[in-house]
């Protein structure tokens, strides 16, 4: 085990030379460039036996890493806003054809006007894509999570896509000290893939094919099967992980100083840093308040949410993006998962940090304070109150 | 009867599901023949997607991915970069793509495939528009052809615009080969597939495959209307390797390219204007065909003297 100080934007690229990837390819693209330049070193050097194969653009990226996990490769891409969206149709076929990819994406905003600050709307628009997604909070988390996500991603009952995301700038170009582990324990964690039902040279098969409405649902049905059985896989990983490598990220949600609480807020990737540093400072005056950091979005985890809300009677969702002509996506996640559940909590949705608005403690302090004193604040933009408050002294 | 000199193994086999005459069953057929066992095919949407038949059936004895339709370089990119990465040698990695999904949609990832020098054939077969959707105009499609998006009317002619030229565009990324196939001409078709089997790195074959439902003529028509494309010019057969180049079949003088417009019904509102206008493409294109051939040839090496090209007979059924 080493300490060094990196970028989350490096915690990728040493998860990646540690899982012994066979093939990399990516096209660049701010904020993720610095990932594929520090696996091109890897690889220029020797350190990475990998093929590196360097595209034309994003949708040829996820293709190459497709075809090569669909012949038994271990790969990996990264990318960002614009690219991912670019890679859209490619997202589906490489759920569909079951390629345990994994992907690094920095969340950035989606133009126009040109932003390149952190915001979830990207990979928030590849919901129902059949990838499995995960957050991050720190560069440390993306390290771990990214070998974890091999491990679920070629788990022969899930074989499928998972991209491991870290907020533009607040992880993808801030440096934090971060446990690498040895190459020896990652190896007895992450064995060589086994890789099945893949193209075998000189064998006849098709990967892919095409069918009518007699199977075509059946594949549906088996890709739907594959994301139910993530949540439990998920835990067996994550219990391995932490016996080989001694860390344990908390599985799908996890929770801080939720017992008691008179209101929770739930964040996903870096607001959650300075949510908890409020929660500790509430805490202090005696308020009691509490946060849950949501990890894995897709498949979104139902019976975690539904456990959370039997504790707490005030909750709130700060969404770092908005679905237009609806609300915040992670909110009408955690309202269907609640619907159906037999304690329901007040729900209030935010949304902060749009465009690579700093969440600031003020704004998490006031998303408590709404919960605590009332309904939903008039504007659930914080981001434009927060804005305004300032501007008013 | 002459000999054919053809592989006798067949990796394409009954109960695919293509139209009858099908210029891209033919060309599959003979590819593979070449090619051999240890293949791996990527196919774009296409025709060939269906040809090969739906799940869990396949007609082809070689494994077979299906990408999307703009992405069959990318694709043949990462099998190619897999293959090397996990050793697997002697392993031929092919994209099999429409005009559409090599010159038009496709045209990033084959330039991309090209480009980055992947060590893989690119395979493009071209029946001149979109038929698997049923007949729609491509960049491929020749000047003044109807097709459904191209109509014949009081205010439209057919197709205005000219063939893309995708051997240039090829030939300007300077692959280590690239050839024009005809599968009217199987030996010439098979000498050029097993040639560039062997060499290392991008290759590129823009096969010439007639359409009977999309070209309007009859599905047992198909050889001749191929030998036909060749022997008027309209498709010549050639081979460029590393930037030389040479014509595969020189058979004299040029048929009109009239024979080959009165067969097929997609030039049936043809004016003797218009059959000039093709015939004045065709002319210019063979010459500077010519040209390029004689300007390429390495100094030193006289041009080949070949004996007249001999017809292969079609066995009588």
């Amino acid at each position: 085990m080493a300490r060094i100080v990196i970028s989350g934007n490096y915690a990728q690229s040493y998860a990646a030379k540690l899982a012994r990837v066979d093939v990399i390819s990516a096209y660049p693209i701010t904020p993720q460039t610095s990932t594929v330049e520090k696996l091109a070193e890897f690889v220029a050097s020797g350190e990475l036996p990998a093929q590196f194969v360097k595209v034309e653009s994003e949708h040829s990226a996820l293709q190459v890493v497709v075809s090569a996990s669909a012949l038994g490769a271990r790969t990996y891409t990264a990318t960002s806003s614009q690219g991912l969206l670019l890679m859209h149709e490619l997202m589906h076929w490489a759920s569909g054809l079951r390629t345990p990819i994994v992907m690094g994406v920095v969340n950035r905003a989606v133009a126009p006007p040109w932003n390149i600050g952190a915001d979830h709307t990207d990979t928030i628009s590849q919901r129902d894509t059949g990838w499995i997604q995960f957050y991050a909070e720190s560069n440390q988390e993306v390290l771990d999570t990214v070998l974890m996500a091999y491990r679920l991603a070629e788990d022969p009952a899930v074989r499928l896509p998972v991209m491991v995301t870290e907020d533009a700038f607040y992880l993808s170009h801030t440096v934090e000290p971060v446990d690498v582990p040895e190459a020896r324990e990652v190896d007895l964690f992450l064995p060589k893939r086994d890789a099945r039902a893949v193209l075998v040279p000189g064998m006849p098969g098709r990967v892919g094919s095409f069918t009518g409405p007699d199977h075509y649902v059946e594949f549906r049905r088996e890709l739907a099967k594959a994301t139910e059985r993530v949540i439990p896989i998920l835990q067996q990983v994550e219990e391995e992980y932490g016996r080989v490598v001694h860390r344990y990220h908390g599985g799908p949600l996890t929770t801080y100083r939720v017992e008691d609480a008179d209101a929770v807020l739930l964040t996903m990737g870096t607001a959650s840093t300075t949510a908890r540093s409020v929660v500790d400072e509430m805490r202090a005056e005696g308020q009691k308040v509490g946060l849950a950091k949501l990890r894995l979005f897709r498949p979104f985890p139902t019976e975690s949410i539904r456990r959370l809300a039997g504790e707490v009677d005030r909750l709130g969702i700060a969404d770092r993006s908005f679905a237009f002509g609806s609300t915040g996506p992670v909110e009408t996640e955690v309202s269907a998962a609640l619907y159906t559940a037999p304690h329901r909590p007040a729900l209030s949705g935010f949304f902060a940090g749009i465009g690579g608005r700093d969440v600031t403690p003020g704004e998490i302090r006031r998303m408590y304070d709404a919960l605590l004193h009332g309904g939903p604040t008039e504007n659930r933009w914080i981001d434009l109150e927060e804005q305004e408050a300032r501007a008013h002294g | 009867m002459a000999k054919l000199t053809l592989p006798a193994a067949e990796l394409m086999y009954s109960g695919h599901s293509a139209c009858p005459g099908c210029g891209a069953a033919l060309s599959m057929r003979l590819l593979l023949k070449g090619l051999g066992p240890r293949t791996i095919l990527s196919i774009p949407a296409c025709c060939w997607t269906v040809i090969a038949t739906p799940y869990p059936t396949t007609a082809l004895g070689v494994g077979v991915l299906d990408n999307p339709i703009e992405a069959t370089g990318a694709s043949i990119s990462g099998l190619r970069a897999a293959a090397d990465a996990l050793g697997y040698k002697d392993l031929n990695i092919v994209g099999f793509a429409g005009d559409g999904g090599t010159a038009d949609i496709g045209l990033q990832a084959l330039s991309g495939m090209l480009e980055r020098r992947t060590n893989a054939i690119f395979v493009m077969y071209d029946n001149e528009g979109y038929m698997n959707t049923g007949i729609q105009r491509s960049g491929a499609t020749p000047l003044g052809a109807w097709t459904t998006t191209t109509p014949v009317g009081p205010t439209s002619h057919g197709k205005s615009e000219s063939k893309k030229d995708i051997m240039a565009i090829v030939l300007a990324h300077n692959p280590v080969y690239a050839a024009t196939l005809n599968p009217a001409f199987p030996e010439d078709f098979d000498k050029k597939v097993e040639k560039a089997r062997d060499l290392p790195g991008p290759r590129f074959f823009h096969i010439f495959a007639p359409c009977p439902p999309g070209w309007k003529f009859s599905s047992e028509e198909t050889i001749e209307l191929g030998r036909l494309a060749t022997d008027s010019g309209i498709f010549p057969l050639y081979e460029v390797e590393n930037g030389v180049y040479r014509i595969t079949r020189k058979s004299g003088s040029l048929k009109p390219v009239a024979e080959y417009v009165k067969a097929q019904g997609r030039f049936r509102h043809f004016t003797p204007a218009d059959t000039e206008a093709l015939q004045a493409q065709v002319r210019s294109g063979w010459e500077h065909l010519q040209r390029m051939e004689a300007e390429t040839r390495p100094t030193g090496v006289p041009e080949l003297t070949k004996p007249a090209p001999r017809p292969i007979p079609v066995p009588s059924t």
